[in-house]
């Protein structure tokens, strides 16, 4: 718990943003994978949305998305990108910074 | 050779607006269609592309996306301001979108599976913002570097370019020329619609830059590799002229500017259109005589445009008027204008090709090469340019003025080419070194199309400007210059010596006809002497008659009176 405590007060906070390109199953399967992750690691020190580029073309082009699904990383800096449909949990966590060993946190709570 | 426009069957075409490269094509890009325009490093394909976007925006009313892969928009933007482009005022007159896509390897992880959606929405959005016609994507391998699936890439370009086939966009896409294909991803299995290839060859340390259509589908194009200039006022793309000697002749006559030089053809100057050679070594007054023709010219209203390769065109004014020419008042009222470049600045075809464009944009009557002897390269390709030159100029109908330090009228000191089997006239200017002096004289070799003098002519250049001057021909020999005067003043002599000798020869038979009549007088006055005498003698006989018959009768009468 203190472990758990003192990773979250010294872990800053996530602002990541998801471009996927309608609701197609790849884009359904980003979201899934990503909500899995940010619920198991990051649970309230994130701020996630998830932006249709079909729906704002223009934010595609402010945030320099080229492939579809790319998850964006703006804090902490510096900004990552992450494209693909984020299956592949290792680069995932690696992408993000985050320590590999998965569930543990999660396990103890 | 071009081959012809093909009838009847017409592709829809998008111009350029690029000089010669919609001649080339017969009209442009495919329209509606996704072109490469590949080549290595360097050779211009992003100042195609872009030049392609800026003048269907200004020219064709065609709006343009232009998606860089390299460039930042900015940097963009201030590489082709120096050709007079201003982007940003395109970009905030809504006819032209920029779009920069960077890709940074380091900055990606590749999580799972993906498509380049994002990229299309990305186009989708900008073609549909400004309404564009035309997009160019340069140079869309480089997502070959910033993402690592290129099975992934693969499809999604194909997809790409069947998505602006189906827009209707006309779309150029450069390449990087790779190892054995036209591009390093091998982009031409992907648009094979019509492929352009840019190239820039260095030959004796000149580089030349040419460009060849390598394949057109559906349309006729021409083959060769043109050169093509890139400068201060864009891309050029010369296109070969036609090897056909099909062009029109005028029979108009222009006066060369020199009074003794007009006389000397039959004519009383040169053809419209004529190409003239002037040849002499250093300093037998050829820029001179060109710059004469060049006077005369700009006096009739004419437009002339004079390349020099040694001199530059002030220099050229300022020796002018050593002869009395004011050059300088036709530059500054716009119909004289010098092109001076150094004859090793560029290789062969790119003067041509550089002449080619200003002569189409000054559009002169009269062009003058001096010295065309300055041109340097191998003598087959010389020939070659230089009968692409004169065509060039004859096909338009511009007299040409080449001066040549070659005085036998070859190219090049090893190359036995003949120059002056392409020119119409030539005239031979030779120095004469006799008696310790040097004079100009001149000869015309030759004149197409009309008498002329066969003499040589020696000719002077003073303040007052060229005088040509009936060389002597005597017994001697031609004699110039000073020998001339010399034997002028003797030939003066030696006819007051003759016309002394007449006159003194006159006065001598006057006065013997004077003592003939003398004695003629005397003689008459001896003659009436002795008729006088005469009747005073036939009047004394015949008193004597009659006293005697007298006499005779008195004896009678006494006698009878007496018997």
């Amino acid at each position: 718990m203190s472990e758990a405590w003192t990773e979250s007060a010294s872990s800053p906070r996530y602002v990541l943003r998801l471009f996927v390109a309608g609701m197609t199953p790849r884009s359904q399967r980003a979201i899934a994978n990503l909500r899995r992750i940010c619920d198991e690691r990051l649970a309230g020190r994130v701020d996630l949305a998830t932006i249709d580029i079909f729906q704002q073309p223009h934010l595609a082009e402010e945030h320099q998305v080229v492939a579809a699904p790319t998850l964006l990383r703006l804090e902490p800096l510096p900004v990552k990108r992450l494209i693909g449909d984020l299956s592949d949990e290792a680069r995932v966590l690696a992408g993000l910074d985050l320590p590999v060993s998965p569930r543990r946190g999660a396990d103890e709570r | 050779m071009t081959p012809d426009l093909p009838k009847g069957h017409a592709l829809p075409k998008a111009r350029t607006g690029i000089s010669g490269f919609d001649d080339v094509t017969f009209g442009g890009l495919p329209a509606g269609r996704p072109s490469l325009v590949c080549g290595a490093a360097g050779c211009g394909k992003t100042l195609f592309a872009v030049t392609f976007l800026v003048n269907g925006a200004t020219q064709f009313d065609e709006p343009g996306v232009f998606m860089s892969f390299e460039e930042r928009a900015e940097d963009l933007a201030a590489n082709v301001a120096s050709l007079g482009y201003d982007l940003d005022a395109l970009v905030a007159e809504g006819k032209l979108a920029i779009d920069h896509v960077r890709v940074e390897r380091n900055e990606i992880e590749e999580t799972g599976e993906y498509d380049l959606e994002g990229l299309f929405i990305r186009l989708g959005y900008a073609v549909d913002t400004i309404g564009a016609k035309r997009v160019v994507l340069d140079t869309i391998e480089t997502l070959f570097a910033g993402l690592s699936d290129a099975a992934i890439l693969r499809a999604e370009l194909r997809r790409l370019f069947g998505w602006l086939r189906d827009r209707g966009l006309t779309a150029v896409i450069t390449g990087e020329r790779g190892d054995g294909q036209l591009t390093r991803q091998g982009l031409e299995e992907y648009v094979s619609d019509c492929v352009i290839l840019l190239d820039n060859r260095v030959e004796d340390q000149v580089t030349t830059r040419r460009l060849r259509v390598v394949k057109y589908r559906g349309s006729a194009h021409g083959t060769n590799e043109y050169p093509f200039l890139i400068d201060q006022d864009g891309i050029s793309v010369l296109p070969v002229t036609s090897a056909e000697l099909d062009y029109g002749v005028s029979n108009d006559i222009v006066s060369s500017g020199i009074d003794g030089l007009d006389a000397m053809l039959g004519s009383g100057g040169f053809h419209r259109g004529t190409s003239i050679l002037i040849s002499g070594v250093a300093g037998t007054g050829k820029t001179t005589i060109s710059t004469h023709l060049v006077d005369a010219a700009c006096e009739r209203g004419e437009r002339c445009m004079s390349f020099v390769f040694e001199e530059s065109g002030a220099q050229i004014c300022r020796n002018a008027l050593s002869v009395g020419l004011d050059l300088k008042r036709h530059v500054e009222s716009g119909l004289l204008r010098f092109e001076a470049a150094r004859p090793t600045l560029y290789g062969l075809e790119t003067h041509l090709a550089r002449m080619h464009r200003d002569i189409e944009r000054f559009q002169p009557a009269i062009v003058v090469i001096d010295p065309i002897s300055a041109l340097r390269g191998p003598a087959v390709e010389l020939q070659a340019t230089l009968l692409r030159m004169v065509d060039m100029l004859k096909s338009r109908g511009i007299t040409a003025v080449f001066t040549s330090l070659r005085t036998d009228g070859a190219f090049d000191q090893v190359g036995d080419l003949g120059l002056s089997s392409l020119m119409d006239a030539w005239i031979k200017l030779v120095d004469v070194e006799a008696n310790g002096e040097r004079t100009r004289t001149l000869y015309m070799i030759k004149a197409r199309g009309m008498s002329h003098s066969n003499q040589v002519r020696e000719f002077q250049m003073s303040a007052a400007g060229i005088r040509l001057v009936d060389a002597y021909v005597g017994p001697a020999g031609v004699l110039t210059g000073t020998a001339r005067m010399v034997q002028e003043a003797e030939e003066q002599a030696s006819l007051l010596r003759q016309r002394q000798e007449a006159e003194r020869r006159k006065r001598e038979v006057v006065r013997r006809r004077l003592s003939i009549e003398r004695q003629i007088a005397e003689l008459r006055a001896s003659l009436e002497v002795a008729e006088e005498e005469e009747i005073v003698l036939r009047e004394e006989d015949d008193t004597r008659e009659t006293l005697l018959g007298q006499e005779r009768r008195a004896i009678a009468a006494r006698r009878s009176a007496a018997e």
